[in-house]
């Protein structure tokens, strides 16, 4: 089947494959070939060998380096952590993108499939071509980084690949695979478009997701050892196998988190693809296109960034059950202060989010029955965005201190703590998925008997899961102790996932069959497309924020408790200095994403034969 | 415009606005610990205990729980004398101390010796403690230092102190809080932290008056009493919040020349 599918494909891409599926087997030959044995001691041996393995040679348990200033090369006098920060925030930007794509292109193209619609399958098709240009780009961002660390923390690095060992072999093979079978997804997809070959496709696209995400989950697994090490002793030596090292305390929160809110990165980009395109259109029928694709990303973006903070909330919990030491500085301590960094950029997108979707309820007249609606999602939205960025402690000088009667506004003051932020992100999360409910009924006329039942039941679990909202944030929060502070946000957590699960579950059974009123595509505004582009944005900074956050919370130590950095950047950086860094690392990510689009485009683009002169 | 210089002065807007709100809040840096060697022939019981209340705050990071935001017993408003006793005598104590210091001591390096109720792992009914070893990473306090925050708690509550004083030899080394005497008057203004809320030499804080022309203002004896007794005198416009024992944590040397520097700042 393989062989037929080759024989099939152009002369460029029969070269491509070919040439991927010899490098497959070399490196399948050559993993085999250098797979550690269990007396390595690292490796894939099994925990009760590994145990004998440690007890034989307890004396030769080689710890992590203690280093020294000196130990670290430096580059024509610069920052070595800055060298290193931007160059790995535009590997993990561009790596989260092609990773997610294929995520969502899947099951696009199986809506296609499954809805016998091309205008999905043709969507994917272009989803895909904007994440190949990022792909190459990935790859040699992460060439980079890994020259960049072993030149400029060779004995970091040294440590790092003892611990990991053949681990990285099996890295590097993945990501031959991983390469391998994105070409031939992408390239075979006219090929295999209808009829079996359709699910062979299908398949290519299950099999590359299944790749990506283990690539994921093992990079995954070098960033969470450095926060939370296992499988190692006190001084640092090994001495559990791979499969201790890899699943630390903080391992599955942060491959959750991360697959998450990589969806939601991916759809935000080529959303940010969709408004571009939508806005260098020239005929009604492009933008209707394009309009439909930007509708489609927001919804892929959103659908994802609406559960990420309930993966954050279980990200934190860990990071508190292994050390109270370390959440305290990320949330209460030297970090703190960046959370409003992370409201003003949570809020953007939501906002974002919100007013895209307002706007194209235009698309539909059967939007007015909701519009009159918008204007109190809208004050909902602004209220709890300023309760969010409202500090607990006020930037003062002494005057104004005095003037005051403290740090603390005798009114404002309580919404500076968490009890006041929990209720105003949760309703902001409500009042997000009411706009995207309306949105989506807007273009449907309700046919089924038990309507007025529905909706009936949907308003209570609106009202009621609110009510909870704000009791348990308000009660729990300001007239208990502590450790019921804490229990109140798993029950607010549970009011807004109630919400969203019952709204989606009883719209999908009242508008099963429902009749469909036209929608006038390409007629959005172009205001709207700049939400679209707001989103990325917002999203990128984000990740950015949330990286510095996720490695000061290390100190210190290269590897927490058990590595120490005495290099010169060893110290946390202050927030401004962060915030400049991440704006530099947007704004590269912008211009390589401009370029992306650009490649994107080039090849839509044929030149007119000349005309032979006479 | 062409679309993409649209979208880029867009995308930069945003970004910039990000940048500048992120550069609008309090720029703290996280500095890690410095090595510095301790000179323990010049330790006086009264610094000792500065030297302990120093790495409570500090390098101890204890002040990150033990505060009064509900994460921890709130240590520096409880007698830890008193406090200790009573612990001690609890039938839920499974330590091996028998007095004051030693039960502070071994709360540092075994803290699930006794879990004070409601602070304890979640899930473990207050048998097992969040808290780590301090001897240990990522603290890492010498017997040294955690001696120092022992005498510091005993004697904060005017407690008596059974901690000895560490000794000439085995000479060990401690990080971060230095009681040496200062050799210059800006080198006692940078040690007593007086740049964190005076502007005073390339400070320009406010929290407290200015230092820069303090001399044409204030004699040497005002300057003195500001410094031993704060609280004598309050600056009209600024809240009473300067520290009142820089009496106890300072030498006589750095006084008088911080009040020398002060006099003549004009």
């Amino acid at each position: 089947m393989l062989t037929r599918l080759i024989s099939r494909s152009t002369t460029q891409s029969r070269w491509q494959t070919r040439f991927w599926i010899l490098a497959l087997l070399a490196m399948l030959l050559f993993f085999i070939g250098n797979v550690p044995d269990s007396s390595s001691g690292i490796g894939f041996v099994d925990a009760a060998h590994a145990s004998e393995t440690v007890a034989e040679e307890a004396v030769e348990l080689k710890g992590a380096p203690k280093l020294k200033r000196e130990d670290y090369p430096q580059l024509l006098g610069m920052s070595s952590r800055s060298i290193v920060w931007v160059i790995a925030q535009m590997h993990l930007y561009l790596a989260a993108f092609v990773l997610a794509v294929p995520l969502f292109v899947t099951v696009i193209e199986w809506i296609g499939v499954k809805n016998r619609d091309d205008r999905y399958d043709d969507m994917a098709h272009e989803f895909m071509k904007v994440s190949m240009t990022a792909y190459s780009l990935t790859a040699l961002f992460g060439g980079t980084l890994a020259f960049a660390l072993f030149l400029l923390y060779p004995d970091f690095m040294g440590y790092m690949m003892r611990v990991f060992g053949g681990q990285t072999l099996v890295y590097a093979f993945l990501f031959f695979a991983e390469s391998a079978i994105l070409y031939i997804y992408y390239y075979s997809w006219n090929s295999l478009r209808y009829g079996n070959k359709k699910y062979i496709h299908l398949s290519l696209g299950i099999l590359l997701n299944v790749v990506g995400t283990t690539l994921l989950f093992i990079a995954n697994a070098w960033a969470t050892f450095m926060m939370a090490p296992s499988g190692v002793n006190e001084a640092g030596a090994v001495t559990g196998n791979i499969w201790e090292i890899m699943r630390g305390p903080l391992w599955n929160p942060v491959n959750l988190h991360r697959f998450v809110a990589n969806i939601a990165f991916g759809g935000a980009v080529v959303g940010a693809y969709a408004a571009y395109k939508f806005l260098s259109a020239k005929s009604l029928e492009l933008k209707a296109h394009y309009d439909w694709m930007g509708y489609t990303a927001n919804f892929i973006a959103i659908l994802a960034f609406l559960p990420l903070p309930f993966a954050g909330y279980w990200l934190m919990a860990e990071v508190y059950a292994y050390s109270q030491q370390m959440g305290i500085t990320a949330m209460g301590g030297i970090l703190a202060w960046l959370f409003i960094v992370q409201a003003v950029l949570i809020g953007t997108i939501l906002l974002a989010a919100n007013y895209y979707l307002w706007s194209g309820m235009s698309r539909c007249d059967g939007s007015e029955r909701y519009r009159y609606l918008i204007k109190y999602i809208a004050v909902t939205l602004v209220v709890c965005f300023l309760i969010w960025v409202t500090p607990h402690t006020l930037i003062l000088t002494a005057k104004e201190t005095a003037a005051l009667g403290g740090s603390h506004h005798p009114m404002l003051g309580p919404l500076g703590i968490m009890p006041a932020k929990n209720i105003a992100v949760n309703l902001m999360l409500i009042a997000t998925f009411l706009s995207f409910q309306l949105y989506r009924r807007s273009d449907k006329e309700v046919t089924v008997a038990w309507a007025g039942l529905g909706n009936a039941l949907l308003v209570t679990i609106y009202v009621v899961a609110i009510a909870n909202v704000i009791f348990a944030g308000i009660y729990y929060g300001y007239f208990t102790n502590t450790v019921y502070k804490v229990g109140s946000s798993v029950m607010q957590v549970v009011s807004t996932l109630i919400v969203i699960i019952a709204g989606v579950t009883i719209d999908s059974l009242m508008f099963k069959g429902a009749k469909t009123l036209p929608s006038k595509w390409g007629q959005v505004s172009n205001r709207a497309q700049y939400a679209l582009f707001a989103l990325p944005i917002a999203f990128t900074w984000l990740m950015a924020l949330m990286g510095y956050v996720r490695s000061s919370v290390k100190t210190h130590w290269h590897v927490y408790t058990v590595m120490k950095d005495n290099s010169p950047d060893n110290y946390i950086p202050a927030i401004g200095h962060a915030g400049n860094m991440m704006t530099i690392a947007t704004i590269s990510f912008v211009l390589i994403v401009l370029f992306i689009f650009w490649i994107a485009s080039l090849s839509e683009s044929r030149q007119v034969k000349p005309v032979a002169s006479a | 415009m062409p679309t993409i210089v649209k979208v880029l002065a867009f995308s930069l807007g945003m970004a910039l606005i990000f940048t500048g709100i992120a550069n609008l809040l309090p720029q703290v840096e996280g500095q890690a610990p410095e090595d510095k060697e301790v000179d323990l022939g010049a330790l006086t019981m009264d610094s000792f205990i500065a030297l302990g209340e120093d790495i409570f705050k500090n390098k101890g990071t204890c002040t990150l729980c033990h505060n009064n935001m509900g994460r921890a017993p709130d240590i520096l408003h409880l007698d830890m004398n008193e406090v200790s006793r009573k612990h001690l005598a609890d039938e839920r104590y499974k330590g091996s101390a028998t007095d004051v210091a030693g039960y502070i001591h071994e709360s540092m390096v075994d803290p699930g010796a006794y879990v004070v109720k409601g602070f304890g792992k979640k899930g473990s009914k207050d048998t097992e403690s969040p808290m780590p070893a301090v001897n240990k990473a990522p603290i890492e306090l010498t017997d040294v230092e955690m001696d120092a925050v022992t005498a510091f708690l005993q004697a904060k509550d005017g407690g008596e102190v059974t901690v000895a004083l560490p000794s000439e030899a085995p000479a060990p080394s401690t990080k971060e809080a230095v009681p040496s005497v200062a050799a210059t008057a800006e080198e006692a203004i940078g040690k007593f932290g007086c740049s964190a809320c005076h502007a005073v030499l390339d400070s320009s804080a406010e929290l407290g008056p200015s230092l820069k022309n303090i001399g044409a203002r204030l004699s040497a004896a005002q300057i003195r009493q500001s410094i031993v007794d704060p609280n004598a005198v309050i600056a009209e416009g600024y809240p009473p919040i300067m520290p009142a024992d820089f009496a106890d944590r300072m030498m006589a040397k750095e006084l008088e020349m911080m009040v020398k520097f002060l006099a003549n700042s004009k």
